[in-house]
């Protein structure tokens, strides 16, 4: 099997939100009511149990010459969101129950039968995406379109975008794709894109990786983001510590007091 | 605007009016920025202000048991222990079978915290079909399941006894299981600290370190004070130990007072720092004044260490929802992991 691989190319997303409405209809996501946010063209603000597509508006200042925007327009750029999948996930490894699993393609996939809705992955995840459904119990987020995959397809969203903007394919080919498109954009003259992959930190890369333009934190996505397990060993030793000086002082407390010790 | 003022007509303004209608007709939009309404300046998305400020991590979908949770088997962890030291030491029957029971209690009661808090109740046993070290919620569950076992068979066991009289499958029972409900009750009492420590929430995980320690602490305050409050208020070593922990409580505060960092910040401000000071106050100072006071007063004072032993209860609680509330105002908080100062 191959391990696969989203790349989100945000030079390219037009903002139709095809992937939206793709990713809801293919895993009969519910509906979630329609709230008018006034952040740009933006209603549906984050990731969460039931957005596991999102598309991002951002709003910049003018910036005359660059990307054949006029000067007295503002710059209107879009990016499509979605689980990152991590190499080294925060909900599968806090997962409890084992529903969070790895499939065979790389991604990272809760199994709904098995899930018993603890929340425990919610605050496990760096970048905020699996969220508990309250009305079903269950925590959901991307499936990376495991049962499409099974079957040889690509996942809905990429197969809905009508410019290419999510790229689906094996990773390796994707990386050295998004590197040569960087490339290409630097020519052109938007020096500030840039590839949104982080595999510097203990996340070690992800199944998802993004070109943005500019700073990647105007599309909310953290420069550093750990996974939790990176703080066991500090929180066990101090568990240890506060076990033995619980022991420790038990002991002494009840060895001073004896009957008979005093009188 | 007062609609019954009547504006009268100004060359200057007509003339403004023009040349917006100019603007819209030659470029197809004018570029002035119009009135800001009231709320101004809208929300933007860029590096220095987030998306918006839209929270980038989810804040904890947990109900009000866990908070109740921690605070119970914080007590029923310290209480296991607290009554087998006191047993193998040959401490007064009372306090030993006293502690023994508020361990069973808070074993009983634990699970079905954690059960009611769950999405999925039925489905609690899937919890049992895998052990992950690697999952603190997962060793937990372990852990209290060890502990459950351990600490109802002890008090159940010695119960026995006490109406049927000595017999050799009862003491094997009984010490047995009060041997289990020591050893995972030393965990037990502390684990929920690892359980938020190693999360994403800022404000959580940059105590994970000291976390662990301050709620084993905060759970032996509560199992001393318990016990206090059921009678045993002349026990020595019961007025050391809760002089200990509220002594490691002082220093806790101390600690988070003065460690100035951001992702601290919920721990210090707002309704979630108010609920972390009183909690501190709570379980630190004053029960060590309280408890320094009895023990001046020359004849071991009950009355003051009454009033230590609520307070330091009331503040092992207060503290656990103090922590719980501080996780969901740093989760709100997009600042900490986009690394944005103010």
């Amino acid at each position: 099997m191959p391990v696969t691989s989203f790349l989100t190319d945000s030079t390219l997303c037009i903002g139709c939100k095809a992937c939206e409405v793709a990713c809801k209809e293919w895993n009969q996501v519910g509906e979630d009511g329609l709230d008018w946010s006034g952040y740009s063209y933006d209603n549906t603000g984050a990731l969460g149990h039931s957005t596991w597509r999102h598309v991002k508006f951002v709003e910049n200042a003018p910036e005359p010459g660059f990307g054949g925007n006029a000067p007295e327009l503002n710059s209107w750029a879009f990016s499509s969101d979605v689980c990152k999948h991590c190499e080294s996930a925060g909900c599968l490894e806090a997962c409890p129950t084992g529903a969070i699993v790895r499939t065979e393609f790389g991604g990272v996939f809760v199994q709904p039968d098995i899930c018993n809705g603890c929340g425990y992955c919610v605050v496990a995840c760096p970048f905020g995406v699996v969220e508990k459904n309250l009305d079903d119990g269950r925590a959901f987020k991307c499936t990376f379109c495991y049962d499409r995959q099974k079957a040889g397809l690509v996942p809905a969203c990429a197969k809905a975008c009508p410019t290419e903007s999510i790229k689906f394919g094996e990773i390796e080919t994707l990386r050295t794709e998004a590197r040569a498109r960087i490339e290409e954009l630097h020519q052109r003259g938007m020096d500030d894109a840039n590839l949104y992959d982080p595999m510097q930190t203990s996340v070690g890369g992800t199944h998802a990786f993004f070109i943005v333009r500019g700073d990647a934190r105007a599309y909310n996505l953290p420069p550093k983001p750990e996974v939790p397990t990176i703080y066991l060993k500090k929180a066990w030793i101090s568990s240890a510590v506060g076990a033995a000086l619980l022991l420790g002082g038990t002991l002494a407390a009840f060895l001073a007091d004896r009957p008979g010790r005093h009188r | 605007m007062n609609a019954s003022r009547v504006q009268l007509p100004d060359l200057e303004r007509e003339q403004r009016l023009l040349e917006i209608r100019r603007e819209a007709e030659q470029r197809g939009a004018v570029t002035a920025k119009g009135i800001r309404s009231t709320g101004a300046p809208f929300p933007m998305a860029s590096p220095e202000t987030g998306y918006y400020g839209i929270p980038l991590l989810k804040r904890p979908s947990w109900t009000w048991e866990i908070p109740l949770y921690f605070f119970v088997g914080g007590a029923a962890g310290a209480s296991a222990v607290v009554g087998a030291i006191a047993n193998y030491t040959g401490a007064d029957r009372r306090l030993v079978r006293d502690a023994r029971w508020i361990a069973a209690a808070g074993s009983v009661i634990s699970p079905a915290l954690l059960i009611s808090d769950l999405g999925r109740p039925s489905r609690f046993l899937n919890m049992l079909r895998v052990f992950k070290a690697q999952s603190p919620m997962s060793v937990g569950v372990w852990t209290l399941l060890g502990f459950s076992g351990g600490s109802v068979a002890a008090a159940f066991a010695g119960s026995l006894r006490e109406r049927y009289g000595e017999s050799l499958p009862i003491r094997i029972l009984e010490n047995a299981g009060e041997a289990a409900s020591l050893l995972f009750g030393l965990p037990f009492s502390n684990y929920t600290g690892v359980l938020i420590g190693a999360t994403a929430i800022p404000a959580w995980n940059e105590n994970a370190g000291e976390l662990p320690m301050h709620f084993g602490m905060s759970g032996l305050a509560a199992s001393v004070g318990l016990l206090e409050l059921m009678g045993h208020r002349r026990s020595r070593a019961l007025q050391m130990l809760g002089l200990g922990a509220a002594v490691f409580e002082c220093w806790e505060g101390w600690h988070l007072e003065s460690h100035k960092i951001s992702a601290l910040e919920p721990l210090k401000h707002g309704s979630s720092g108010r609920l972390t000071r009183v909690g501190g106050v709570l379980s630190g100072p004053l029960p060590v004044a309280l408890r320094v006071a009895s023990l001046m007063s020359g004849k071991n004072s009950t009355k003051m260490r009454k009033w230590a032993a609520i307070s330091a209860v009331a503040g092992s609680l207060l503290t656990r929802i103090a922590w719980i509330h501080a996780g969901h105002v740093s989760a709100g908080d997009w600042r900490e992991p986009l690394q944005v100062s103010e």
